[in-house]
């Protein structure tokens, strides 16, 4: 049985990396940004089943971006791996240290504590004219592994893969935290803090270790970000980019460690197609389906499959 | 003294713009982001209609009369259709579910607008220069910040006036400690939120109104709103009308203090503000107790 399900997952791997290497150029630029989305909603994911929304996500994302796209002009570092490494380190400390006091809080008031951080952010990056001020700056990732990857024809598929492989390394990693037994607490403490506590579990430090996880996984999206578009600005610390992991969140549910995949690709998507139709009225279709999403699959797109499934 | 005019300034316009989030917050239990769009509807209608009066050549000071009108019309109007049309359906959720509703309808109006009155910048600039002008140690200061100030303060009153001197509203009181037992006792509460839904339409929209002379009405006002007036009613104490003042005070000083002391803290010193509040008082400034739910 287990053995099975690790071959469908391999296989689906595979066809992604076989996919990646025939579809247009667009087509591949669109499938990487998606799962750098999905990777952050996935994070995201895991505070929603601890009964948390965070308007804030846009802090680690942006902080991971910046950890990673600032090592060139501060220490002429444009290593990749080195770049990753500290998009993931960065988010991680600050996480640890602003999470002792959002543990503190639930619903309105952590979506909006959290919110405040990632506007301070934003309102010093925008004040930070070294960095490029609103218009941000450049992001140059040279090498990988030593080797020079800039100017190679297929830099873009070589960032999918990177984008994939850590995108399977995040899915198997909450998989296997999400069937521990600190992860099964995640959902007690959204239905109930004070029986979580009764039975002798720390819900602080449970919520705490879960904002870390989710923080970590949105700046190392950050960096591979940075890495994919090349360019990185304080508008991912403002308050619509959460709002944009939110949506997906919504749009893709809970029930499964797939479904931020899915989602991100689903709302990729609608952007691209909708900015290319009519660039004034994306923002409503989006707003649309969200509702739509809301009235009708509470429990996200990720219900459709299942439903069908148990027919 | 310019810090202390400046911060009475920038208080007056919190206060507006918050004082309807946290009267719809404190009678609905919903966090409404769709706040940001009525504030920049409100602008816009009041930038277009004012900009159309005169450039008609009409009596120029009555352009306040028109801002006022158009502003209330649009908060009724929109305020009608989100509340009975979205949001009624909506009442059984979660409060976190509820902001995220509002979110999508903030995303759609905001399209709404573009849709209506294009991308281009609008300005009416007039009313804000027709008022003339006071000097204080050698500062002069445009008498809109005073039209501005006063606003607040009637705002303020009216509301106070009406929630503690009338029926209607001693009646909200009653759905806001207790919407069951007053359902209990023959209140239509489905029209109490109805008509509160409207009335902190109206007054965001009435802020829009009020800012649009002060700056270039543009796409993204709403946004940068919204989350100022999140700051001043989430740190005065959600649903607070006292709280929403003392907080839009503390954050409108500390703003102008920021910027005239240290002019890079500028854009944040509100959450930095709110961080800080939150960090020693939780629930904001003015705030109940909960019960523990077991």
């Amino acid at each position: 049985m287990k053995n099975n399900y690790f071959k469908n997952y391999l296989t689906l791997f595979l066809a992604f990396v076989v996919l990646g290497f025939f579809v247009p150029k667009w087509a591949l630029y669109l499938m990487t940004v998606s799962l750098n989305y999905g990777i952050i909603v996935l994070g995201m994911l895991l505070l929603a089943r601890t009964g948390l929304v965070s308007f804030g996500h846009g802090l680690y994302y942006c902080l991971g971006a910046y950890a990673a796209g600032t090592l060139k002009p501060l220490f002429g570092v444009n290593e990749i791996s080195i770049m990753l490494l500290s998009s993931i380190f960065i988010p991680f400390i600050i996480a640890t240290l602003l999470g002792f006091l959002l543990r503190r809080y639930r619903d309105i008031f952590f979506a909006m504590l959290s919110l405040a951080f990632s506007m301070i952010l934003y309102g010093l990056l925008v004040k930070t004219s070294r960095l490029g001020s609103t218009d941000g700056f450049n992001v140059d990732a040279h090498t990988l592994m030593g080797f020079t990857l800039s100017n190679s024809p297929f830099e873009r598929y070589i960032i999918f893969l990177l984008s994939l492989f850590f995108a399977c390394i995040c899915i198997f990693l909450m998989i296997k935290y999400l069937k521990s037994s600190r992860g099964m607490l995640a959902e007690a403490i959204r239905d109930n803090e004070l029986r979580v506590e009764y039975i002798g579990a720390s819900v602080k430090s449970t919520i705490h270790i879960n904002y870390v996880i989710s923080a970590v996984f949105a700046g190392l999206a950050g960096g591979l970000t940075a890495i994919t578009v090349g360019h990185i600005d304080p508008e991912m610390s403002y308050w619509t980019t959460s709002g944009e992991f939110v949506f997906i969140t919504i749009l893709s549910g809970t029930g499964s460690v797939f479904a931020p995949f899915v989602g991100a690709a689903i709302f990729e998507t609608i952007r691209s197609f909708a900015y290319e139709l009519s660039p004034n009225t994306w923002q409503m279709s989006l707003g649309l389906v969200m509702l739509i999403v809301i009235m009708f699959l509470p429990e996200g797109i990720w219900s459709l499959l299942k439903k069908r499934k148990n027919k | 003294m310019a810090v202390i005019i400046d911060g009475l300034t920038y208080a007056s316009w919190l206060f507006i713009i918050a004082v309807g989030l946290t009267l719809i917050y404190g009678v609905m239990k919903i966090l409404n982001i769709a706040h940001g769009s009525l504030y920049s509807l409100g602008a816009y209608a009041a930038a277009y209609f004012g900009g159309l009066w005169l450039n008609g050549g009409m009596p120029i000071y009555l352009v306040f009369l028109v801002m006022f009108i158009t502003s209330i019309f649009i908060g009724i109007l929109f305020g009608a259709i989100i509340e009975r049309g979205i949001l009624k359906r909506m009442y059984d959720k979660d409060e976190i579910v509820l902001v995220l509703v509002t979110y999508a309808i903030f995303l759609i109006l905001e399209d709404l607008i573009k849709l209506i009155w294009g991308v281009d910048p609008y300005f009416l600039y007039q009313p804000y220069g027709m008022l003339g002008s006071f000097t204080i140690t050698d500062l002069t200061y445009p008498n809109y910040n005073i039209l501005l100030f006063a606003s607040a303060i009637v705002i303020g009153l009216i509301i106070t006036y009406v929630l503690k001197n009338t029926i209607k509203g001693k009646i909200l009181l009653a759905v806001i400690h207790d919407r069951e037992l007053s359902l209990s006792q023959g209140v239509n509460v489905s029209f109490v939120y109805f008509l509160t839904f409207i009335i902190g339409a109206s007054l965001g929209a009435i802020g829009g109104a009020l800012t649009a002379p002060m700056i270039s009405v543009q796409p993204g006002i709403g946004a940068e709103s919204i989350v100022l007036a999140f700051a001043v009613v989430v740190i005065g104490g959600l649903g607070s009308l006292p709280g929403a003042a003392i907080a839009a005070l503390l954050v409108g000083f500390v703003k102008a203090a920021a910027i005239h002391f240290m002019p890079e803290l500028d854009l944040f010193s509100v959450y930095i503000v709110m961080a800080a509040v939150l960090i020693f008082r939780p629930k904001g400034i003015f705030s109940g107790h909960e019960a523990r739910k077991i």
